[in-house]
This record gives structure tokens, C-alpha cells and sequence, in this order.
């Protein structure tokens, strides 16, 4: 389409302004961190590390920080075992209610956290309770999981589409039986959808609010449920921004690591 | 192929291999049954307790469930005029969060499209892609530092003699169109960049002016897309309640009822979370006819 000058200018500057729409509350968040005042008002009066340090020895978000990682990966490991099981069960096989297997995977992140969450919450006071199980980290994982399990079947369904089951049957006709195949044939082929999808789960489980709320015990806290809880305190802000600082950095890891793993998962797979 | 003479004696795990080659019935349900426990009898079981028990209702002194099957809590829920209007609040919230989405990303997505040049293009793309990974709650945490009283906001708009929005509905709206703004830019971007070169041409040399063809080519072909990223920017809207309780100020969307019921009726708080899911089956519905789905 051949765009008059004018038309180009316009459309380059309101391109402009979404990017800056975009960036500039993640560049307040990293500038504030360095805020010597305890409030947010605009120019900072100063700049200073103190906060980097104070934040360093807080033990709640050291303890958060923890939990969190503990949680990510205990959802991460379910999801991936999960997450892979049903896509080869999906992309290899065919059989009654393939289609409804593929919707019910999706439903845990497509329906409102909240929802998830209420429901999680007293299935697991009704069933756990009675057996002398609590709410705590086994019920945070298992939330958790629930609705990370898509985010790896999603990148390892995508894979197994992509190459055909010739492959495999190749290898048997070798000689190779079934495990000697996955092993030596399906598996190299997955594996970086793999890593991307547990990527992805961990990723999700580490961000998430709604249903830690709903399926932690008053003794779990995650980072994101520590973030929550002390915003609102003007004493914790500054230990907060740099929290928040460092959480903004850090996202740069996936981006990094999901352009090191092939096109396919790197560009879409965070749907 | 264990079955053959001289397999007879081979190791057990090779027998398992070959019993499970030649049955692809036991193979699968090997492979999900640990899935579909999970999924169906965990999850689905309840998600349906939760909707059972919207039928249910409370002893408004002792605040116990009572089991009985009612359809009261609907009934409340429907003509309420503070749940009336929380509901229609709610969705109309999702519906302008959709709009100010797509009007930010259509330039963006034009320009990363077809306008820069396209060895920067996959770096965009990235740019794009960046703010999702950044935490969710980071995010709007960022809108309360923008929008706090003397923050960057209000020292923005001093010079033209305007204050910020303060927290409220607008600073609400404003939080979540920049949650799930990249969600509705990938789909545009990826529909302006598939869209050939060759139709635009046509339009030009059949007369048409950059304008005539903007509207009859490009965005024909470019709405599927929008609706696809529609999906996302409605929903994850209508089911939020934290970035509300953050920077709505005293804003009450569909969420924070739902919220501030659980502790003390359940069922309540069970039937007004069975609207944003029925709201969201009917947007996927409306938009499964514009062929929107299949481009996800």
C-alpha cells in the first residue's frame, strides 16, 4: 500500500507512543527503586542504593522468593509429565473425545482465576480437611499445576504436529522397541519444547496471585502474595520497588532463553 | 515383535515394548489416565461441586451452607439493582478495554508490520513480547506509582493545567488495557504482516487511495485477528479483581463481589462467578462466528 508521507509520519508516532505506552511504566519501575523518598511523587528528590541493600536483608521476600521458586518448580515437574502424556496422547492417537480433551486442558487458564480458585478452594477443604491435610505448599502446587499443565501441551503438541510419527516407525523397523525409540528418537525431537514449555509453567506459576490466595494456608507466601500484601504499607514501599526493579530484570531471562530455543515456541508460545 | 519364536526369553522390559507396539488402546489409556484423573475428577469435579452449590444457599445467622436446592441466589443476582450494575459495570469495563487495546495496537502493529524495516521487524516482535513476561502485578504496581497523588501522572498533565485520574474505574480500565495490550497486538501484527502484497497493489491499481484501500482490503482481512485477541483482552478483564482492589480506589467489579462473598456465602459468591464464565462462553460463541478462533 502506497502511504502518502504524512500518513507514514502519523502511523510511526502513534507507533511511538504505544511503545512508549508500553516501556515507560516498566522504566518508572526500575528509576523508583532508586527513590530516596518512601513516596512515589514525581521528580524523585533523590537517587540512592540503600533501598538495593535494605531490600537484600528483608527476610519476608527472601523467604517469598523461596516459596515461590518451591512452588514454580514442584507445578513445573507435574505439568511437564502431565502436559507431555496428553499430547502424545493427542497427536498420536485418535480416539473418542480427542477435541474435548484438547478444550478441558485450556479451561483452567481461559476461565477467571478466581473462579478456579473458589472451586480449588473447597474441593480441597471438603476432601483434604477430613484426611489432616491442610492448605499450604502440596495444595499450592497442585493449583498450580492445574493450570500450567496447558502451557506444555500446547508447545509439545505443536512440536509432535510438526513431525510426523515416520520418524519412530523408522527406528522400529531398525530395530529399536518402543522405549528404545522415545528414548533415542521422540524424545530429542521434543525436548526444546519441552524446555520452553517448562519454561512457560514455571514462569506462570511464579506470576500467579488469583488462586495462590485460594490454595495457600495463612502460612504461605508466595512472592507475588508479599508483593500484594505490602504495597499498600508505606513502610515496605521502598523495599517493594526494588523488588519489583529486580522481578522487571529478570524477565528479560525468558525472553533471552526462548530466543535461544527454536522459532515456534519462542514467538507465540506465551498465549 | 515378541511374538515371534526366537523372541521368547527376551528381557521383560522388552516384552513390555512389544505388548504395548501392538496394542495402541492399552498404550493410550496408559498415557492418560494420570492426565484425566487430574484434569476431569480434580478439576471438573470442582469446578461442578462450585456450581452445584450455587444452588445451594446460607443460614444468614450462622453463616452455614444450607443444602437445599434453590434457585435464590440467581434470583438475587438478577434483580439486585447493586449486582444489576456491578454485572453491566464489569462488562462494559472488558468491553472499553477492548477498544482502547485495539486502537493502541492497530499503529503499533502497522508500523512493526509493514512499516519499519523488515531486519528490525523480529526485534520488535520482541519489544512486543517483553512486557508479558514482566510480572503481572509489577505491572499494575506500576500504574498505582503513575497515577499516585504528585506521581508521574499528575506531574505530567500539570503543565496543560490538568491533574491525573487518581485511582478509580478510569485508572482501573487504564491498568488492564496495558496488562493485555501486547495479547491483541501479536494477532494484528502477524495478520498485517501475512496479508499479501499483491492485493494492496490490486486496490492501488484499480484506483483506490490509501484510505479506500485501508478500508475495504486491510481491514476486512485484519478484523479475524482483532476478534482473536478480543478474546483475550475481554476475558482476562472480566475476571479480574486485583488490579481493581490495587488501583480501582473504591471501584467494585464482578471479582470483588465475587471476593467478598466467599468468606461469608459461599453459594452467593458461587453464583455470581458463574457470570463472567457465562459471559465469556457467549463473547467465544459471538466470536467463533467471525472465524476468530480458528486464527488463534
Amino acid at each position: 500500500m502506497q502511504l502518502s508521507r504524512p500518513a507514514r509520519i502519523a502511523l510511526r508516532a502513534a507507533a511511538g507512543l504505544g511503545f512508549a505506552f508500553i516501556y515507560v511504566p516498566l522504566a518508572l519501575v526500575l528509576v523508583n527503586s532508586f527513590n530516596r523518598d518512601r513516596s512515589a511523587s514525581w521528580p524523585p528528590s533523590g537517587l540512592t542504593l540503600h533501598w538495593w541493600s535494605a531490600a537484600w536483608e528483608n527476610e519476608g521476600a527472601r523467604a517469598a522468593l523461596w516459596v515461590s521458586v518451591k512452588a514454580g518448580l514442584g507445578a513445573t515437574a507435574i505439568a511437564l509429565v502431565l502436559g507431555t502424556l496428553i499430547a502424545f496422547a493427542v497427536a498420536r492417537h485418535r480416539f473418542f473425545g480427542r477435541d474435548t480433551v484438547s478444550f478441558v486442558v485450556v479451561l483452567p487458564i481461559a476461565l477467571p482465576g478466581i473462579v478456579t480458585g473458589i472451586a480449588l478452594n473447597s474441593a480441597f477443604s471438603t476432601v483434604l480437611e477430613p484426611l489432616g491435610v491442610g492448605l499450604g505448599m502440596f495444595t499450592v502446587i497442585v493449583g498450580h499445576a492445574t493450570f500450567c499443565i496447558v502451557v506444555v501441551f500446547n508447545n509439545v503438541v505443536a512440536r509432535l504436529r510438526r513431525t510426523s510419527g515416520t520418524y519412530e516407525e523408522a527406528a522400529m523397523d531398525l530395530g529399536a522397541d518402543t522405549f528404545r525409540a522415545f528414548v533415542d528418537v521422540t524424545f530429542p525431537l521434543v525436548r526444546s519444547a519441552l524446555l520452553a514449555g517448562g519454561l512457560l509453567a514455571f514462569a506462570l506459576s511464579f506470576d500467579e496471585i488469583v488462586v495462590t490466595t485460594f490454595t495457600a494456608g495463612p502460612g504461605i507466601e508466595t512472592l507475588p502474595i508479599w508483593i500484594f500484601d505490602n504495597m499498600t504499607r508505606p513502610r515496605q514501599a521502598p523495599v517493594v520497588n526494588v523488588v519489583a526493579a529486580v522481578l522487571v530484570l529478570l524477565s528479560v531471562i525468558p525472553i533471552y532463553a526462548a530466543q535461544r530455543l527454536s522459532a515456534d515456541t519462542a514467538t507465540s508460545s506465551r498465549i | 515383535m515378541t511374538s515371534l519364536p526366537q523372541a521368547v526369553g527376551r528381557s521383560p522390559v522388552r516384552r513390555l515394548a512389544g505388548t504395548l507396539h501392538r496394542r495402541p488402546r492399552l498404550r493410550l489409556s496408559l498415557l492418560l489416565t494420570a492426565p484425566l484423573l487430574w484434569l476431569a475428577v480434580l478439576y471438573l469435579g470442582s469446578l461442578a461441586v462450585l456450581f452445584v452449590s450455587a444452588f445451594w444457599t446460607t443460614n444468614s445467622f450462622t453463616s452455614e451452607v444450607v443444602k437445599v436446592w434453590s434457585t435464590d441466589n440467581f434470583h438475587q443476582l438478577l434483580t439486585t439493582p447493586v449486582y444489576r450494575q456491578v454485572i453491566l459495570r464489569s462488562v462494559g469495563v472488558a468491553l472499553a478495554v477492548t477498544l482502547l487495546c485495539a486502537v493502541i495496537a492497530f499503529p503499533v502493529a502497522f508500523y512493526t508490520a509493514r512499516i519499519a524495516r523488515p531486519e528490525r521487524r523480529p526485534l520488535l516482535v520482541v519489544a512486543i513480547l517483553t512486557p508479558l513476561w514482566a510480572s503481572y502485578l509489577v505491572k499494575v504496581y506500576a500504574w498505582r506509582l503513575i497515577l499516585s497523588q504528585g506521581g508521574l501522572a499528575d506531574w505530567a498533565l500539570k503543565p496543560l493545567g490538568l491533574s491525573g485520574p487518581g485511582y478509580g474505574l478510569v485508572a482501573a480500565i487504564i491498568a488492564l488495557t496495558y496488562l493485555w495490550l501486547p495479547y491483541m497486538i501479536l494477532p494484528i501484527h502477524t495478520a498485517l504482516e501475512q496479508l499479501p502484497a499483491n492485493l494492496l497493489d490490486a486496490s492501488a491499481d484499480l484506483g483506490a487511495r490509501a484510505g479506500r484501500t485501508f478500508r475495504s482490503v486491510v481491514l476486512p482481512m485484519v478484523l479475524p485477528s482483532v476478534a482473536a485477541g478480543s478474546v483475550f483482552t475481554f476475558s482476562l478483564s472480566l475476571g479480574d479483581y486485583i488490579t481493581v482492589q490495587i488501583v480501582g480506589g473504591k471501584t467494585q467489579l464482578i471479582g470483588n463481589v465475587v471476593y467478598s462473598n466467599i468468606e461469608l456465602n459461599l453459594p452467593m459468591a458461587a453464583a455470581l462467578g458463574t457470570v463472567p464464565v457465562v459471559v465469556i462462553v457467549v463473547y467465544l460463541l459471538a466470536m467463533r462466528r467471525t472465524g476468530a478462533l480458528s486464527s488463534l
